[in-house]
C-alpha cells in the first residue's frame, strides 16, 4: 500500500518535471519569434527602450515602409517569379526520369539512378566557382532564368531518388490496363502515373518550396544586382544597410514578412513536412 | 507491353540529365581541375600550379583559423544536439498532454530560413536592443560573468571569445527540434511489447530508455551523427551573416565556408579557393565514412 503510494508520488513528480522541461524548451523556441512580431509593430523609440513590453500600438507603417521603402515587394516578387517555374519543373523532369528509372529495365539504369544519388554528396559550396563562369558563358548570369535552370538542377537529386522509390511502390495492374485500353506511353505517364502520384508530388512540392524559398548561397553567388534579388538575399543586403541608418522596425516587419509564407506553409502541412523533412535524412 | 521503350526512356529521362550533367556534375568535376591551377578568373588562361595550391593551403594560418573553428563545432554541437533531441523525444514519447502543440513548436525553427534566423539572431543578441542582454541584466548575471573576465554582460557576436558560442547556440536551438522528429519517428516504430514486457519485469521508464529504447535507436543514431557533423563543417549562412551585420570581426568567426566565400568572391583567388573547398568536401566525406564506420553494430531485428 505504502509502497504504491509513494511510486505514484514519484511518477507525479517526474511527469511535472517532464513538463517543465518541455515548457522551458517551447519559451526558448517561441520567444524570439514572439519578439520580432511585437517587435514589427513597434516604432524605434519602443524597441530600444523597452524589449519586453507589447507594442502599444499597432504600427502597420512598418510593414509598408519594408514592402515598398526597403524593396521587400520587390524581392519577394523576385522570389515568386523564381521558384514557381522552378518547382513545376523539378517536378515534372524528376517525375519523368523517376518514372522511367522505376518502371523500364534498360542498360544503365542503375548507373543514371547512382549517378542522380551522388549529387547528394557534395557540397554546393564546391560547385559556385564553375557555376558562376558557367552562367556568365551561358550570357544567363545574373538572371532569374538562370538561377531557375540552377535551382532545378540541384533539386533533382533528392526529387528523382523520392519519386523513382514512389513510383516503384505503385500498383502496375492500372497501369497495364491503360496500355490495353491503347493509350501510348505518354498518355500512360501523364493521365494514369501522375494523378496517382499525386501524393509524392504534393511531398515533394512542398519539399522543395521549403529548400528555394530558403536559398542563400546561390542566388548570392549567381544574382549580383539588387533589382534582382530574392528575399533571402534581400533581407541580408537590408540588414547589411542598417549599419548605416537604423529603421529596426521596418526590418523587423521585413523579417516577419519573409517568415510568414513558410510558417503558413508549415502549419497547413506540418505533418507532410515533418514526415518528408525526416524521411529524406533517413533515407540520403 | 513495352515496345519502342526507348522512344519513351530518352526523351523522359534527356531534361532531368542534361541539367543535371551541365550545372551539377560539370561544376564538381571542373572544380577538381581548377584547385590545380592558379587562376584568377580574368583570363581565360589558367596556368597549371599542381599541388602548389594545397601546398600554400597547409602554410596559410587563416586557412588553420577556419578549420579550428569547424572542428570546435564538430567537437560540441553533435553531442549537445542529439543529447538535447534525444531527451525532448524521450519526454514526448511519455504519452503526455500537448505532446502534439510541443512536437509542432519544436519542429518550427526547422522550416524557417537560415536567413531568417541570421538576420533575427544578430538582433537577438544586440548588446542594446537585444532580449538576450536585457533578460541576463534583468537577472543580475553581470558577477557571473566576470568571473570569466569579461567586463559585464558579453556582447556575444562582437566578442571574439564568444562569437562561435552564440553561433553555435543558434544552430543547436535551430536542429533539435529536427532530430527530435527523426527520433520520435524510431522511437514509434518500436514495439510496445518490449515495454509492456519490461514493465512486468520490474523495469522503470529511465532503465528502459537505456536498454531497449537507446539500443533500437542506433540506425537513426548513426543518421543524426552524420548529419550534425556535416552540419558543423557547415555554418556558412549563420556566419556570414553575423558578420556582414557588423557585428562581428571576421576572423575570430570564420570557418572554412566562409573563408573560401570570400577567397573566391572578394579576393578572385579562384583557384586557391577551390582547393580549400576541395579539401573541405574530402574532410565531409571522410567523417561520414568514419562515423558510419564507427557505430556500426551489429543490427537489431524486430
Amino acid at each position: 500500500m505504502i509502497r504504491k503510494q509513494t511510486s505514484n508520488f514519484r511518477g507525479k513528480a517526474i511527469t511535472t518535471l517532464i513538463y517543465v522541461f518541455l515548457s522551458f524548451w517551447a519559451l526558448m523556441v517561441v520567444l524570439p519569434m514572439l519578439w520580432v512580431i511585437f517587435s514589427s509593430f513597434k516604432t524605434d523609440k519602443e524597441i530600444f527602450f523597452s524589449p519586453w513590453l507589447p507594442p502599444a500600438k499597432l504600427m502597420w507603417d512598418n510593414f509598408a515602409r519594408a514592402w515598398s521603402d526597403a524593396y521587400i515587394g520587390r524581392y519577394f516578387y523576385n522570389t515568386l517569379i523564381v521558384i514557381l517555374p522552378a518547382i513545376f519543373f523539378t517536378l515534372l523532369f524528376s517525375a519523368m526520369a523517376g518514372y522511367v528509372l522505376a518502371r523500364y529495365a534498360f542498360p544503365g539504369n542503375r548507373f543514371i539512378f547512382f549517378g542522380f544519388m551522388s549529387g547528394m554528396l557534395f557540397p554546393v559550396m564546391l560547385a559556385l566557382v564553375p557555376l558562376f563562369f558557367l552562367l556568365q558563358s551561358f550570357k544567363i548570369l545574373n538572371t532569374h532564368f538562370g538561377l531557375i535552370l540552377v535551382y532545378i538542377a540541384y533539386s533533382l537529386p533528392f526529387t528523382v531518388f523520392f519519386l523513382t522509390g514512389f513510383f516503384k511502390t505503385l500498383p502496375t495492374e492500372l497501369l497495364e490496363a491503360a496500355v490495353i485500353d491503347g493509350a501510348n506511353n505518354f498518355q500512360v505517364f501523364f493521365l494514369v502515373a501522375i494523378p496517382l502520384a499525386q501524393n509524392g508530388l504534393v511531398s515533394m512540392g512542398i519539399f522543395n518550396f521549403l529548400g528555394m524559398w530558403n536559398q542563400y548561397i546561390l542566388p548570392l553567388v549567381l544574382l549580383n544586382t539588387s533589382d534582382k534579388y530574392v528575399l533571402s538575399q534581400g533581407l541580408a543586403f537590408l540588414q547589411h544597410q542598417q549599419r548605416y541608418q537604423s529603421d529596426w522596425s521596418g526590418l523587423f516587419a521585413a523579417i516577419v514578412i519573409v517568415m510568414l509564407p513558410t510558417l503558413i506553409v508549415y502549419v497547413i502541412f506540418q505533418n507532410q513536412i515533418q514526415r518528408g523533412l525526416t524521411v529524406g535524412a533517413l533515407k540520403g | 507491353m513495352y515496345r519502342h521503350k526507348y522512344r519513351v526512356i530518352i526523351p523522359f529521362l534527356a531534361p532531368a540529365v542534361i541539367l543535371y550533367l551541365l550545372f551539377v556534375i560539370y561544376p564538381y568535376g571542373r572544380s577538381m581541375y581548377n584547385s590545380l591551377t592558379s587562376w584568377k578568373g580574368v583570363s581565360a588562361n589558367q596556368p597549371f600550379v599542381g599541388l602548389y595550391n594545397y601546398i600554400r593551403m597547409v602554410n596559410d594560418e587563416f586557412f588553420w583559423n577556419a578549420l579550428k573553428h569547424n572542428l570546435g563545432y564538430l567537437v560540441f554541437l553533435p553531442i549537445l544536439t542529439i543529447g538535447l533531441s534525444l531527451f525532448l523525444a524521450f519526454m514526448i514519447s511519455q504519452r503526455i498532454r500537448f505532446s502534439k502543440f510541443f512536437r509542432v513548436t519544436f519542429f518550427f525553427p526547422q522550416v524557417i530560413s537560415v536567413i531568417s534566423i541570421g538576420v533575427l539572431f544578430s538582433y537577438v543578441y544586440h548588446p542594446t536592443i537585444g532580449i538576450v542582454t536585457s533578460l541576463l541584466q534583468g537577472l543580475r548575471l553581470e558577477p557571473f560573468f566576470r568571473l570569466f573576465g569579461f567586463e559585464g554582460i558579453p556582447v556575444w557576436i562582437g566578442d571574439p571569445r564568444t562569437v562561435r558560442w552564440a553561433i553555435g547556440s543558434v544552430v543547436l536551438w535551430q536542429t533539435a527540434g529536427f532530430y527530435m522528429v527523426l527520433f520520435l519517428a524510431a522511437m514509434e516504430a518500436i514495439p510496445e511489447t518490449f515495454y509492456e514486457a519490461a514493465t512486468i519485469d520490474g523495469a522503470t521508464r529511465w532503465h528502459q530508455f537505456w536498454l531497449i529504447t537507446l539500443p533500437l535507436l542506433w540506425d537513426t543514431m548513426q543518421t543524426a551523427l552524420v548529419f550534425a557533423g556535416l552540419g558543423a563543417f557547415d555554418m556558412f549562412v549563420i556566419t556570414r551573416i553575423f558578420v556582414v551585420s557588423g557585428s562581428s570581426t571576421g576572423r575570430p568567426a570564420d570557418v572554412l565556408g566562409t573563408y573560401l566565400y570570400e577567397q573566391a568572391f572578394e579576393a578572385s583567388r579562384f583557384g586557391y579557393s577551390t582547393a580549400i573547398a576541395v579539401s573541405l568536401f574530402l574532410l565531409m566525406l571522410t567523417l561520414s565514412v568514419l562515423t558510419m564506420r564507427v557505430t556500426r553494430r551489429e543490427a537489431v531485428e524486430y
